[in-house]
């Protein structure tokens, strides 16, 4: 893998620009926040901009892949986790799964430690991670990007998984400065080694502030590691974001519903997320 | 629901499953019942249990029983956050795990656990949301309660799927494939409560809870089960059980929007 020697920093730009200049039809594409900070807006705009046979990685879908897979985007999933925590299917990706629709769903499937070991070897520009895991499980015969390597000091068998290595990462922060620098804080799942292992990034922030005060549990990204950041308030909802807003249960909990009929699944997207465009650019 | 009201087979389930945790444990905890479980016990009568999520947060202590496991409420409590790679290799894989709790959609006589398809992989029946944490949470745990609601879809012969590893899997026992941790070693179900042979590991009943017969958890299981000698019967729920479940259910329904 070639280094990229130069560093240009994160520029500050309306979310529907970064989409059209750094995702692609083909591409493969990150959207990370574990449970917390979803980058939903992302997501949206992706799904408003018609993204073709795109590649999904990501430890839970959650209900933005879900919508995704609805609406057309995805030609295959990298995933560890594909339920609504608590409530239970992801009825897009069951239906993309099981029947095929809107178009058939090609899984490569992990456990959230696979993944997560994926992430750190990809940030780390290694070809695998390592771990103890898999053995014993039917995950290892669906998955070529698992396998077993001897430890060359003790012997052990271990577990090696490929690294991923997403075309561009998109993750939701609450802060960045102007000049592009990005903080997040709580909960910060693999944003971290996400950004890291991706070719470009694009981050939505809650908001720019002039200077990113230090915070206990916090992860700062260097703008000269970020090719976008977009100020997108409310960006992460239903998801959420420590500070700002907190995750509402009771719209994971209607998703249900509202996933499990393809005509219903239709109307919401349209009305929620295709026209929200026009009052956006309007 | 009243209160007066008696337990119902579900929540008689969790309440057995909350009296397994000891106090002090560390325990990881899986989304769904396993969720209520284990928040109940810290309610009750293990209230030092340092509850881990997958999240990322580490002695969490909600007041809310969050939906998600990665709730805001969970973080805010925590005494520490950590990133998910973290969570993964320092905690879990180190074995820093007492006990792991998690749910499954179907289970084998060896306590292996199907999370991931019904029917072929390729073209499954139902697609199942898939391993998550639990692989090497049952990997790697220094031991793993399971807890699920009994029935013929969900006690089968032979897992369509083997996502996580129980005690042994095609005639290999977990200790052959490195797996360090005890592996089930209780299964609570809505009828009564499972352990593993101390001889071969196969689980066999040890206790129905009250009201339930012999055959109602033979009927409702797809192998021909092992009943231990002498069988028991669990405690029935207390007032002071059932009162702290619904309303720690109570405060999770009556959560304001966001």
């Amino acid at each position: 893998m070639s280094r990229d020697d130069s560093r240009t920093a994160a520029k500050v730009m309306p979310l529907a620009e970064a989409v059209a200049g750094h995702v692609n039809d083909g591409d493969t594409i990150a959207l990370e926040g574990f449970t917390h900070l979803i980058p939903f807006a992302a997501g949206h705009e992706v799904i408003r901009q018609e993204r073709r046979d795109l590649t999904l990685v990501r430890l839970t879908p959650d209900l933005i892949y879900d919508q995704m897979i609805g609406m057309g985007c995805a030609a295959k999933m990298i995933f560890s986790y594909g339920g609504n925590p608590g409530v239970g299917s992801l009825h897009r990706m069951r239906d993309a799964v099981e029947n095929g629709w809107p178009r058939p769903l090609e899984l490569v499937e992990h456990s959230h430690a696979g993944m997560a070991n994926a992430y750190v070897a990809g940030a780390s520009r290694l070809p695998f991670g390592i771990l103890r895991g898999y053995a014993g499980t039917d995950l290892v015969d669906h998955n070529d990007c698992v396998a077993f390597i001897e430890c060359p000091f003790t012997g052990e068998r271990l577990t090696a998984v490929r690294a991923v290595n997403p075309d561009v990462a998109v993750i939701h922060a609450q802060q960045a400065d102007h000049r592009g620098n990005v903080m997040l804080w709580g909960l910060s799942g693999v944003q971290k080694e996400a950004v890291l292992a991706a070719e470009r990034s694009i981050v939505t922030v809650e908001e720019l502030v002039d200077e990113l005060e230090p915070r206990p549990h916090s992860v700062v990204l260097p703008s000269w590691v970020i090719t976008a950041v977009c100020v997108v308030p409310g960006g992460s909802e239903p998801s959420y974001a420590a500070g700002y807003s907190v995750r509402d249960n009771d719209f994971y909990s209607e998703w249900d519903d509202i996933a499990r009929d393809r005509d219903r699944f239709t109307e919401w997207m349209r009305e929620h997320v295709l026209q929200a465009e026009v009052s956006a650019t309007a | 629901m009243s209160s007066r009201e008696p337990a119902t087979p579900e929540e008689t389930m969790v309440v057995n499953a909350a009296r397994e945790l000891r106090n002090g444990q560390v325990c990881l905890v899986g989304v769904g019942p396993p969720n209520a479980a284990t928040n109940l016990a810290r309610r009750l009568h293990a209230p030092d249990c340092v509850l881990v999520y997958e999240s990322g947060a580490i002695g969490a202590k909600p007041v809310r029983l969050p939906l998600s496991i990665g709730d805001d409420d969970l973080a805010e409590t925590a005494q520490e956050l950590v990133s998910v790679p973290e969570i993964f290799n320092y905690w879990v894989g180190a074995g820093r795990i007492d006990v792991g709790f998690l749910g499954a959609a179907q289970i084998d006589r060896y306590g292996n656990i199907n999370t991931t398809v019904i029917g072929p992989y390729e073209e499954p029946k139902v697609r199942l949301p898939g391993a998550g944490g639990a692989p090497e949470i049952a990997a790697a745990s220094r031991e793993v309660y399971v807890l699920l609601r009994h029935s013929k879809r969900a006690f089968v012969e032979e897992l369509d799927f083997v996502t996580s590893v129980g005690h042994r899997v095609d005639g290999r026992r977990r200790s052959d494939m490195g797996w360090i941790g005890k592996g089930p070693t209780v299964v609570i179900t809505d009828l009564g409560v499972l352990r593993p042979s101390p001889d071969d590991s196969e689980l066999e009943l040890v206790a129905l809870h009250p009201g339930v017969e012999r055959e109602d958890v033979t009927d409702a299981t797809g192998w021909d089960l092992r009943v231990r000698d002498p069988l028991e019967t669990t405690a029935p729920p207390t007032e002071e059980e059932i009162q702290a479940l619904r309303k720690l259910r109570a405060r999770e329904l009556s959560r304001p929007r966001g």
